[in-house]
Parts: C-alpha cells; sequence; structure tokens
C-alpha cells in the first residue's frame, strides 16, 4: 500500500529515535489523545524505546470508551422494540451499559446488526420498510461527517424508517477540560491525524497560544510516532509553543472544509458527558432542528433515569491520564477483555485493553 | 475507532467510488471529498473516503526529514 512501506522503515526510526535522545534533556510527559495512537504506540513498543525522561500518557481518545451508560442504556431500550433493528459498530456490542449489553440484548433475541459503515445501516433500512432502522452513532470529528452524510442520504430519499442514537464527540474542546486540571501536568500533545484531516488545525490553536504548549498533529506508523516526537522534544526544549503537522500527507493546515459543512448542516455543537469525567461544554453534536426526526431517541421517547457506572471501574481518571490501568484493584482479575467491567477495557483502542493485549503488567 | 487506511480509487460513480484495499475492492462513498478523482489514494473511514492524500506532501516529508537526519547524525 502507498506510503507504509516507507512509513515503516525500521532504519529510519532508528536514526530519529538517536535524534531524540540527543535532544531530549527535560523529563516531559506527552499525551495522546487518539486511540488508534494509542494502540499503534503499544503494538510498535515505543514507550519502551524512547528515553526514559519521556512519558507516553494516554487521554480519552477512543469513542467507545468515553460514552457514557446514559446512550448506552438508550441504545439498549430502543433494541428491545420489536420493530427495531439496532445497527452500530462492532465495537459497542460488549460494552456493559447500567445493567445489559447490546451482546446480552443480541444473545436474547433482539435485533441487532453490526455494520461498517453507516451506508450498510441505510441498506438495512431500505430492504426492511416495514422496521425502524437504528444507527447507534459514536464518533469523533472522523467519523461524525459519514453520520451527517447518510442523514442527508436518508433525507433525499424519503427513507423515513431511519433515525440515530447520536452519541458523538468532539476533541478540542476535551483537550481544553484536560489542560484546565492542573493536576494532569501535560508538556506536549500528539493530535490525532484523522480528526485533524476532518478539523484542520486551527481549533487546536489554543493549546500553544493560550496554555504555551506544544502540539503536533501525527500520523499513525512508526516513523510517523517518532518523527511527531521529535518535533514536540524540539519544541519543548526550545522553550517553543507551535501548533505544527507531522502527517501532512493526511492532513492539510484547513482539514476538509467540504465535510466540515456537511457536518455542521446537519448537527450542531451541545454539550456532552464523557464517561467518569463528567460534562464538557462545547463537546457533543446534536442533530439540527430540521433534522430531528432522525432523532432515534425522540422519536420513540426513550427516557434513562437511573444510569449507573461500576464503582470499581477507575476509567475516569484512565481516560484523564491521571492513573494507568495497573492502579485499578480490577484490572486483569475482575476486568478482562472477555468479560469488561469498563469500556476502557472493551474497546480494542481502550487504554485499559492496550495495556493487557501488549502484556503490560507492571511499570 | 479512528483508522483510517490509504485506498486507490479504481472507479468512479456520482458519489460512490471503487477503490482497493489491500486487494480487495470496496464500494466507498465520496459524499465527503467530491473532489477526489479516478486513481487517487484516498484515506478511507468506516466506508467513506475522508480525505485526498497528498502524495507530494508525503514524499516531501519523508525526503526532508532523511535529509535533516543525514546531515545532522553524521
Ligand atoms: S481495568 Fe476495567 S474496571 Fe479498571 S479502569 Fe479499566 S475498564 Fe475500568
Amino acid at each position: 500500500m502507498k506510503f507504509l512501506k516507507e512509513y515503516r522503515d525500521g532504519a529510519l526510526a532508528r536514526d530519529i529515535l538517536r535524534k531524540i535522545e540527543g535532544l531530549s534533556k527535560k523529563p516531559v510527559k506527552l499525551m495522546e489523545v487518539c486511540g488508534t495512537h494509542t494502540v499503534a504506540i503499544f503494538r510498535h513498543g515505543i514507550r519502551e524505546v524512547l528515553p526514559g525522561n519521556i512519558a507516553l500518557i494516554s487521554g480519552p481518545g477512543c469513542p467507545v470508551c468515553v460514552t457514557p451508560n446514559r446512550h448506552i442504556d438508550e441504545a439498549i431500550e430502543l433494541c428491545r422494540r420489536r420493530d427495531v433493528i439496532l445497527t452500530t459498530f462492532g465495537d459497542m456490542m460488549k460494552v456493559p451499559g447500567s445493567n445489559s449489553s447490546l451482546a446480552a440484548e443480541k444473545a436474547g433475541g433482539a435485533s441487532i446488526r453490526i455494520v461498517y459503515s453507516t451506508m450498510d445501516a441505510l441498506d438495512i433500512a431500505r430492504m426492511n420498510p416495514e422496521k425502524e432502522v437504528i444507527f447507534f452513532g459514536i464518533g469523533f470529528e472522523t467519523t461524525s461527517p459519514t453520520i451527517a452524510a447518510a442523514v442527508l442520504q436518508a433525507e433525499r430519499e424519503g427513507l423515513n424508517n431511519f433515525s440515530v442514537v447520536g452519541a458523538q464527540k468532539l476533541i478540542p474542546q476535551a483537550i481544553r477540560a484536560l489542560l484546565s486540571d492542573d493536576e494532569i501536568g501535560i508538556n506536549g500533545f500528539i493530535l490525532p491525524g484523522h480528526v485533524s484531516a476532518i478539523i484542520g488545525v486551527s481549533p487546536y490553536e489554543f493549546i500553544a497560544g493560550e496554555f504555551g504548549i506544544p502540539a503536533v498533529v501525527i500520523g499513525f506508523e512508526p516513523v510517523d510516532i517518532l518523527q511527531g516526537i521529535y518535533m514536540l522534544i524540539k519544541q519543548i526544549e526550545e522553550g517553543a509553543a507551535k501548533v505544527e503537522i507531522q502527517y501532512n500527507r493526511g492532513v492539510p493546515p484547513a482539514g476538509n472544509p467540504h465535510a466540515m459543512a456537511l457536518l455542521f448542516k446537519v448537527f450542531e455543537v451541545s454539550d456532552a458527558i464523557w464517561r467518569g469525567i463528567g460534562t464538557i461544554p462545547g463537546t457533543g453534536l446534536k442533530l439540527r432542528k430540521e433534522y430531528q426526526k432522525f432523532d432515534a431517541v425522540k422519536k420513540f421517547g426513550i427516557k434513562i433515569n437511573d444510569d449507573r457506572e461500576h464503582p470499581g471501574c477507575k476509567c475516569g481518571d484512565v481516560l484523564r491520564g491521571l492513573k494507568t490501568p495497573l492502579e485499578c484493584g480490577l484490572f486483569g482479575k475482575a476486568c478482562l477483555p472477555e468479560h469488561p467491567v469498563g469500556a476502557c477495557m472493551v474497546s480494542v483502542e481502550g487504554t485499559c485493553s492496550a495495556y493487557y493485549k501488549y502484556g503490560k503488567r507492571s511499570e | 475507532m479512528c483508522l483510517a487506511v490509504p485506498a486507490k480509487i479504481v472507479s468512479v460513480d456520482d458519489n460512490i467510488a471503487e477503490v482497493e484495499i489491500a486487494g480487495v475492492v470496496r464500494k466507498i462513498g465520496l459524499d465527503l471529498v467530491p473532489e477526489a478523482k479516478l486513481h487517487d489514494y484516498v484515506l478511507v473511514h468506516a466506508g467513506f473516503a475522508i480525505q485526498v492524500i497528498d502524495e507530494e506532501e508525503a514524499l516531501k516529508t519523508l525526503e526532508l526529514f532523511k535529509e535533516i537526519m543525514k546531515h545532522e547524525i553524521s
């Protein structure tokens, strides 16, 4: 595949690593806010090869992990209706809600289909006109435009049996919330490549401008990640604070204005609840008035009053980079990938799952 | 979740394209990148192209970086 081999070049990776070693003096904490980065960093053993003074910590970067029980409970309520086919991404199946999970509901006979794309959900709606086909939509800015595109397509076709449970999130203001939390103490941000492919870099300018912290949009191959870390360390050692792009083959500075226009044609910014963290202003999306007929929760009058999360689960602290999974008493014991207690263990991109899978049982 | 893979467009029909990902041909939506053309490389996420890959930038980044490395290491 194009541009994969070059960015997996071991010799180049080693050269960059030597450069980082030569340059890096200060103890620093760099945070990645994208689960795809978390997995890539673990898979390529990047934490282990970096000099000891550079710590990489994982932030709230997995949309599955940050989805609060309320939305899972809504999806569960909806899938219990006999006239409903619920469609969602595979990762959502095992996420525990307050009392059940979609996987358990499916085993109990609910009609739930895993889809790869919102286009598949539309196909199911076309083929099952007597059913309501609901897409349980989670995701960041990378995914939300694909949900917007499906809503617009349904509108064009007059597909009245299609609706969505929207649980999408926006990244930049979540970074602001992390930066406003003095406990965390981050010196640099590894910004998400594919969220940025949509939103561009201007929404992150406050990180450098207001907080004086460097940030670099980074790709996902080993050379990308090391090169991006090098750029961050260089800024830190020089006392600079800029927002830069390492991943410029996929991220033009302006992002994808067309996708942004589609997204905000259908949705508007709202507040959102993040699992274990709480409400963060300006980090959610809700359907605009003109498109509220596609809101499944409104359409079926679903009300969730008593959503609760497992008291022992430390996902909230893990998602803010305050604790590692190893500091959770349930990790690897009551909480395992086969029977996860919290969402951070369910998703392949969750920090707890990555720690477990890549054998990080001690620091 | 935000995984996106590079793929080459092998056919275009209005807002639907066929791309080749690791030898497999798949249909994707072009709604988010209407400017994408036949033979372009695009980043594909959840069944949609989300960005056209800039080949020139890709090569430039690598070459520039290799240059810096050579220069500064030796
Ligand atoms: S190990 Fe399980 S219970 Fe503990 S924080 Fe992670 S997901 Fe939650």
